[in-house]
């Protein structure tokens, strides 16, 4: 079937149309997805804000529920299929495999992702996005899951198609560029995170209609795990990809070295999955051998990796910025750098929030020992809250700033509001994480609709300042609730009233990449073209810093605990 | 805007490393192995570490231990819902049932005696989480999870349950006390 390729008249890319129209309803599903995450968030921060208090206990479990599967599946799934075909399609200038098949995932995840929520919202399917066995949700639940599993599984298979088809009709020349190599990253290892969601969720299914007699929690909760901390690293692979890709587009960095940034993501693939085990740290049917070969070997390999990443991608920046003649002192190429621009702006605070507080938080929980004191508490959603919607979600937003135009030919609306959109959200989220790390640490436990304990038989009193930080969890949640909730109403809003764009030149054959570009850009390792980038070396020193700190500050609160063997 | 493209050197595995990024790339190896040895030096003079004695059980012959003990060791009641208070002896086994939505029994315990705690549940996955310590252990149904514990503090201890387990969730709150 023959396709058309539009060149973008802004950025120059190249997009097959029909590779295109399923980039923008992705998108737009995922957007909507979004909205919805968005609603119930409110509803579950007014509920823990201990002076509001607003829902019932079971209308909040129920909505916490659709708050988790609409945020960490749905959303960012759909979203992470759009950037699955533009890093093929696009950025290889190549045509899409089978776009028709794609056109059968995308509603096998739409119909899946409705069917999931009907079952919440219908109710007794409240059980929580990990939905631990023996408690059981409806059938349709674990069907919806599943539907929508194998369309996103569908469409990692045609982003591999599609690598396969650009291979084959050359249409481009050496290695598939960095940014491509990551989204390989992510699709291996969401076919790995699928696949296990299948080996858990189908016998979960056929328990639930009652073929199955039981299943086995630990049996459950370990291949749970195995596809619900992978499914992160997807979003992991996904936005550092982002961060390149917007490094690349907005400053024209160029990878400090390929070498670094591509071993750095091989080790992901090879390393990442394992460090799900950081759930299970508190178990008790794994022996501790497992458990520290897991979080410790296996996982410091992919903490190192993403201590690389946090490293080349502003090495990049910084590199690039001083080719252009900002060199002044240490810091002069970040000062100067646009952070009047969303699409910088958001990226840059996803990563600092990625790595200050979603890093560190990430490693320190996944300790063998410290994890203990924080196991099941708030610091847990406050942990992934800094990583997937501080880092991912906000990487995604600072991306669609940039494919508004590009995609759907539209100019943004309010540019004064999306200016400080990212500040609003990428800053509310990090102080919402950092408050909600806090109650944690003193205890306060995750998923529970009511800290006053009240109808217990007995009486326990937080200490005063859990409260406080339960409250500003609420304060700092509603800004970034805001944050999010503007970001929509420009998105959207552009997508119907922005300005219209020029198209560009549509035709039936394909441009090829501009032969000298290869040719004329050099690498700015090892040769006469080298910068220094000492301005991202201390940032990097200021993380290690945070990060040693924070990590024998734990070990002190655990060795003052109760002795324990 | 190499990112978005193909490598610029088609050999690009070959092209040096520079030495700043070397210098980054083995403090991150040298602190990563770092931690992994911090565990482990934990596990050999560290005072806490998460007991990975578990036995398979069933909820029948678990409840029939735990109900043995209290018959055995309980003092006192507690509560409108005569919670039994049980004394165990230094060294013994104390076994807490979790279940919707009540930790039971309560437990009583001496400052710097070490006592083989055991978890398990009725139903649904529990959360342990001892306060104001902050301890938190996931109990599971089936599983006898054996903790060795020595309270270093004496004081009334609250148990609260931090695994989601339906509606009466905030309800489930245990004691432990420490003489
Ligand atoms: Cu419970």
């Amino acid at each position: 079937m023959a396709t058309t390729y539009r060149i973008c008249p802004r950025t120059g890319l190249q997009f097959d149309t029909k590779a295109e129209k399923l980039m923008r309803w992705n998108a737009v599903a995922g957007v909507l997805a979004l909205l919805v995450g968005g609603i119930t968030a409110l509803l579950v921060i007014l509920t823990r804000w201990p002076a509001v208090k607003l829902l019932p206990a079971d209308q909040f479990y129920m909505i916490l529920t659709a708050h988790g599967v609409d945020m960490l599946i749905v959303w960012i799934i759909f979203f992470e299929v759009a950037v699955l075909y533009f890093a093929s399609s696009t950025l290889l200038r190549c045509r899409l495999a089978t776009p028709t098949l794609g056109w059968v995932a995308f509603w096998l995840m739409v119909v899946g992702a409705i069917v999931a929520n009907v079952a919440i919202f219908g109710g007794e399917s409240s059980v929580m996005m990990t939905s631990y066995a023996p408690m059981q949700a409806k059938p349709h639940f674990y069907l919806g899951l599943i539907l929508f599993a194998v369309g996103a599984l569908v469409s990692c298979f045609i982003f591999l198609g599609t690598l396969v088809v650009a291979k084959a009709e050359k249409t481009y020349d050496g290695s598939i560029p960095l940014v491509t190599f990551g989204a390989l990253t992510a699709c291996i290892i969401a076919i790995f995170t699928i696949a296990s969601g299948a080996i858990i969720l189908i016998p979960t299914f056929l328990w639930s209609v009652g073929y199955i007699k039981e299943i086995d929690p630990q049996m459950y909760r370990i291949l749970w795990w195995g596809m619900g901390h992978s499914s992160q690293q997807i979003n992991v692979s996904a936005h550092v990809a982002i961060w390149y890709l917007i490094a690349a587009v907005v400053f024209g960095a160029k990878p400090l070295s390929e070498k670094v940034s591509r071993s750095a993501y091989f080790l992901y693939i090879l390393f990442l999955q394992l460090a799900s085990a950081h759930h299970l740290l508190s178990d008790p049917g794994l022996g501790s051998e497992w458990k520290v070969l897991n979080t410790s070997y296996f996982m410091y390999f992919a903490v190192m990796a993403s201590m690389i990443h946090g490293f080349t991608v502003p090495g990049a920046i910084e590199a690039a910025q001083r080719k252009k003649g900002f060199t002044k002192g240490m810091f002069e190429w970040l000062r100067k750098a646009p952070w009047g621009n969303p699409v910088f702006s958001g990226m840059f605070i996803s990563l600092v929030v990625f790595g200050f507080i979603g890093g560190i938080s990430g490693v320190v929980l996944g300790t063998e020992q410290i994890n203990m004191l924080m196991h099941n508490t708030f610091y847990v959603p406050g942990h992934f809250h800094s990583t997937v919607a501080g880092g991912t979600t906000l990487a995604f937003m600072a991306l669609t700033y940039l494919l508004v135009p590009v995609l759907f030919k539209r100019e943004i609306i309010m540019p004064g509001a999306a200016k400080i959109q990212p500040y609003l959200f990428g800053i509310g989220m990090a102080a919402t994480s950092l408050v909600m790390m806090g109650a944690g640490t003193l205890g306060v436990s995750r998923r529970h609709w009511d800290m006053a304990f009240s109808g217990a038989p007995f009486q326990y009193e937080w200490p005063g300042s859990a409260y406080l930080m339960m409250g500003l969890t609420g304060v700092f949640g509603l800004i970034t609730v805001i944050g999010g909730a503007l970001w929509i109403l420009i998105v959207v809003g552009s997508l119907l009233f922005g300005k219209k764009l020029e198209e560009g030149t549509v035709s039936a054959k394909r441009t090829p990449f501009a032969p000298d570009t290869v040719a004329s850009s050099v690498s700015s390792t090892g040769n006469a073209d080298h910068v220094a980038v000492p301005g991202t070396m201390a940032l990097a020193g200021l993380l290690l810093t945070a990060f040693v700190l924070y990590y024998f500050v734990n070990w002190k609160y655990l060795s003052e605990v109760w002795q324990l063997g | 805007m190499s990112a978005i493209l193909p490598p610029a050197q088609r050999i690009w595995w070959k092209q040096p490393i520079d030495k700043i990024e070397w210098t980054w790339i083995l403090i991150a190896l040298t602190w990563s192995l770092f931690m992994f040895g911090m565990m482990v030096y934990w596990h050999i003079n560290g005072k806490q570490n998460l007991s990975t004695e578990v036995y398979k059980t069933t909820r029948e012959m678990y409840a029939a231990k735990a109900e043995k003990m209290v018959s055995e060791y309980q003092i006192r009641t507690e509560t409108e819902q005569n919670i039994p208070v049980v004394k165990v002896p230094e060294g013994g086994d104390a076994y807490l049932i979790a279940r919707l939505w009540q930790w039971w029994p309560i437990l009583e315990l001496e400052k710097g005696k070490t006592y083989r705690l055991h978890l398990s549940a009725m139903d649904y996955q529990h959360g342990f989480s001892l306060q104001p310590v902050n301890i938190n252990i996931q109990v599971l149904p089936g599983y006898d999870h054996v903790v060795k514990i020595t309270p270093n503090k004496e004081g009334v201890y609250s148990i609260v349950c931090n695994e989601y387990c339906g509606i009466g969730h905030h309800t489930m709150l245990g004691r432990i006390y420490v003489k």
